[in-house]
């Protein structure tokens, strides 16, 4: 059989960054086509060039050999792309068969919907692919691996030949995975052709018949299971070389500021998000945080700042229990947070910058005097972090939804850095932001520690991570999993560490 | 900067007057009537003296209610409960007032307090439900709007709290005696609610809370970004809790200048739809103290000049037309400006990036 789709010389730039350059991807028809690579590795700009929700600024795509332009997911869907979405797009108080037509329901005149005919399809669809699914049960009523077939039944529904799997199995249990691999099987066994994004290799190595890898933005290279191995995969998904580490004085006290003991969490579904896990952190070091995004990250850093409490085990930062303590004596205490969704949990966007050096630091002063809100300190100190982190504003008046995400995060950085504080946790301290302003957020992290701070650094990004670290812990779903040197890793390693693949 | 926003703040309210005007004009014209004249009217009414006192004392009240809407606002709270907790307000400041005898000053405050507690626990039931079980505050307030409607019927049976005076054909709670009343000051040879000045204070009380204490910091950020202000170490839901009762209890003030200095006690001839009131006023004064003060008394002169269009051969409710249409222009009119005002401020950060790379150049 040929090739449904060929993909060549693909690239998309942003301002500041290339997300795709020069992608390069033949799928067969027939095949389930894997992609991998990290975070930011341009997966999902990829995807998202396939179903038309993005326009490529070069390069072409072929699908069954004819040269397309896909403007939008009409396009894609009219060629017979389809999408399954990581997060799914359903109306949760919607029918099963409801949800399925809801866009592209078959109607007589253009307005009364033909149900009988819909529900005759969607059946027979269930019936070839053998998906489980009951048309007239309410979304609301079902669980995780039951609302993926309806996405996947919803994308047939609309006649799709290629069915692409946003990181399918980031949200189901085991059990599910095997019951949607044998779908997935299914579905090529009958003609479809299916490209699916997983970080796992484990996955990709026993369902793909073809796996392409991406890293920085480009394919590096398409592998067949037979002739390759995790060690080769986890190696060129996170690339030949790690970067070097920035030297530093190296000034790590005995003081534990930041100590895991046995930590576990488990969300109201009861669904466990970290297990036993085990960390520490000395003042004077910058420990970081490797890990597939959603393996826990997140909910460790909610326990430490009191966002959340522990379900068993204890977080201790500098002395308080952290699962009984308010975020606001955590923060009083000298916790420091560079949230990772800057806009949402970071800054007041419709408040002037001024107001947004208050922010986290109300309580004390000199922000704070007594009851009362001091505006003069605020405006002074917002002009040093405007000058110290040169961000670009006019002023310190404007608001902070004027600014572009990259000033917007050198101002967030600025004001946690103020003050002197002990424990620093960082979360994608320098995602999006362009490279002077990365080398301007590196250099204070380094600073901090250098005068005894300990910092907590959650990264995504392998130069970051190894730059910067002292210690590198590697989190996997809930726990960690290794502590790594960052002079003494190679590659290998920490790509094998990271997708859950135990280290020989 | 700031001058930029004192205009654009002035700008807003009048377009949304003015165009609204411009409507009604147009209503009135294919009635067959002059709008000119008919506005004439109802200005050289409105603004004749005994009207002005009249219409004080109602901007009292709802200037009030416009301050309770106001600070839900700011915590992307829709009070549409300030109905009840007015109510539960002034029948327990009241009830409260007319049983006990105390000195002068101590009685009033006595009854301030009173009715702000009923009004703030009142509140405070739609607060727990938001804050607890996730219970829109909009349909719990409009369910506690009936439950102390009828609460206050129940309590003023004649047996319990109320009384029936002679010659009268409604019940009231028993008077409060003399001690417990406000004063009333001449003013355009009318008699004005001493109620005013606490108004006035609550005004001034209000917006130093909300800007320069630490206090209103928390609130506005848990009001911009529920997330941001939870990362920065507020309470947030305590203080979406406190917000509400802090709403509740201003609301409970709403009566309290007829009460106090005019009838001295609580009967079913309260008028209702404060609520309603109180959230256009803040609406149109843009949670501003002084705005919401032109705000509702643009409001008053509008509803006493209404009765005299009946003569010119218009209907009055062409009044709440005006209401109506001043409330929706505001709406569009603040969203315009705040695009504005961004993009002004977009370009200032754009043309600042320039200037810094020329330098460097």
């Amino acid at each position: 059989m040929g090739n449904i789709l060929e993909v060549a010389g693909v690239e998309k730039k942003y301002p500041g960054v290339v997300a795709n350059r020069d992608v390069s991807l033949l799928v067969r028809e027939g095949s389930i086509h894997a992609i991998i690579g990290e975070n930011g590795a341009g997966k999902s700009t990829l995807m998202k060039t396939l179903y038309g929700l993005i326009r490529p600024d070069a390069g072409s795509i072929k699908v069954f050999g004819q040269e397309v332009s896909l403007k939008s997911p009409q396009d894609a869907i009219a060629l017979g792309i389809g999408m399954v979405h990581q997060h799914f797009k359903l109306a949760d108080n919607a029918t099963v068969l409801e949800n399925v037509i809801l866009g592209g329901e078959p109607s007589r005149f253009g307005f009364v919907i033909k149900y009988e005919e819909a529900r005759k399809k969607l059946l027979e669809i269930a019936k070839t692919y053998h998906l489980d699914i009951d048309p007239d049960e309410s979304v609301a009523n079902l669980g995780v691996g039951e609302r993926q077939r309806v996405e996947i039944a919803k994308v047939l529904f609309r006649g799709a030949k290629i069915l692409i799997l946003d990181e399918p199995t980031a949200v189901l249990v085991p059990q599910e995975v095997t019951e949607l691999f044998e779908n997935l099987r299914d579905l090529v066994d009958k003609g479809l052709t299916v490209l699916f994004i997983s970080h796992k290799l484990d996955e990709v190595l026993s369902i793909a018949d073809d796996i392409t890898i991406m890293r920085q933005g480009t394919t590096v290279a398409t592998k067949k299971p037979a002739e390759t191995n995790k060690k080769e995969l986890a190696e060129l998904m996170v690339g030949g070389e790690l970067p070097k580490p920035i030297a530093g004085v190296q000034n790590i006290s005995q003081k534990s500021i930041l100590a895991f003991k046995d930590v576990s969490f488990s969300r109201h579904d009861g669904r466990e998000i970290l297990h036993n896990l085990n960390l520490e952190l000395h003042g004077g070091e910058i420990l970081g945080l490797a890990g597939v995004e959603g393996n826990g990250q997140s909910e460790l850093i909610e326990l430490i700042m009191g966002l959340l409490p522990a379900t068993s085990g204890s977080v201790e930062v500098l002395g308080l229990d952290a699962s009984t303590t308010p975020t606001k004596d955590i923060r009083n205490a000298g916790v420091a947070y560079i949230p990772q969704d800057r806009q949402r949990d970071g800054l007041l966007m419709s408040a002037p910058l001024w107001e947004n050096r208050i922010l986290g630091h109300q309580f004390a002063t000199p922000m704070a005097k007594g009851i009362w809100v001091n505006k003069a300190a605020a405006a002074q100190d917002s002009t040093r972090v405007v000058e110290e982190f040169d961000v670009r504003t006019p002023g310190v008046n404007v608001l902070a939804s004027a600014l572009s995400g990259g000033n917007q995060q050198k101002f967030i950085v600025g004001r946690e850095l103020s003050g002197k504080p002990q424990l620093i946790v960082a979360a994608q301290p320098t995602r999006g932001v362009d490279v002077g302003a990365q080398a301007i957020i590196w250099d204070h992290l380094m600073k901090a520690r250098t005068a005894g701070a300990g910092v907590l650094l959650v990264s995504a990004d392998l130069e970051e991570l190894f730059s910067l670290s002292d210690r590198i812990a590697v989190i996997y779903s809930g726990s960690i999993v290794s502590i790594l040197n960052p002079l003494k890793t190679t590659p290998e390693d920490l790509g094998l560490a990271m997708t859950g693949a135990k280290s020989a | 900067m700031k001058k930029d926003r004192i205009f654009w703040g002035t700008v807003a309210p009048l377009a949304a007057v003015v165009s609204s005007l411009l409507l009604v004009s147009i209503i009135l014209i294919l009635r067959g009537a002059n709008p000119i004249e008919i506005f004439q009217v109802m200005i050289s009414y409105g603004f004749d003296p005994r009207n002005l006192v009249s219409e004080l004392n109602q901007t009292v009240a709802y200037y009030l209610a416009g301050v309770a809407a106001a600070i839900g606002f700011k915590m992307l709270l829709f009070n549409i409960g300030i109905d009840g907790q007015y109510r539960m307000g002034a029948f327990f400041g009241a009830v409260v007032g007319a049983a006990v005898s105390l000195p002068p000053v101590l009685h009033v405050l006595l009854i301030i307090i009173t009715a702000m507690l009923a009004g703030g626990l009142w509140a405070a039931i739609a607060g727990y439900l938001k804050v607890r079980r996730g219970v829109s505050e909009v349909i719990s307030n409009i369910m506690l709007n009936f439950i102390a409607a009828a609460i206050i019927a129940f309590l003023l049976g004649e047996e319990l709290l109320g009384i029936l005076p002679e010659g009268s054909q409604n019940v009231q709670t028993r008077p409060i005696p003399l001690s417990g009343q406000m004063p009333t000051f001449k003013m355009f040879n009318g008699e004005v609610y001493s109620f005013l000045f606490v108004a006035i204070f609550v005004g001034i009380a209000y917006w130093i809370m909300l800007n320069k204490t630490v206090f209103g910091f928390n609130l506005r950020a848990t009001g911009l970004s529920f997330r941001a202000a939870r990362s920065s170490g507020v309470n947030a839901p305590g203080m979406i809790f406190i917000t509400t009762v802090l709403s509740g209890a201003i609301a409970g003030l709403v009566g309290l200048g007829t009460l106090l200095s005019d009838t001295h006690s609580y009967s079913m001839a309260f008028p209702s739809g404060f609520a309603f009131t109180g959230l256009s006023l803040a609406l149109l004064g843009r949670n501003h103290p002084v705005g919401i003060f032109f705000a509702a008394f643009l409001w008053s002169f509008l509803e006493r000049a209404a009765p005299v269009l009946e003569y010119e051969g218009v209907p009055p409710e062409i009044v709440i037309v005006m209401q109506g249409t001043i409330v929706l222009s505001i709406v569009i009119a603040y969203e315009v400006v705040a695009r504005i005002n961004l993009r002004q401020q977009q370009r200032a950060v754009g043309k600042a990036n320039v200037d810094l790379v020329k330098e460097s150049k």
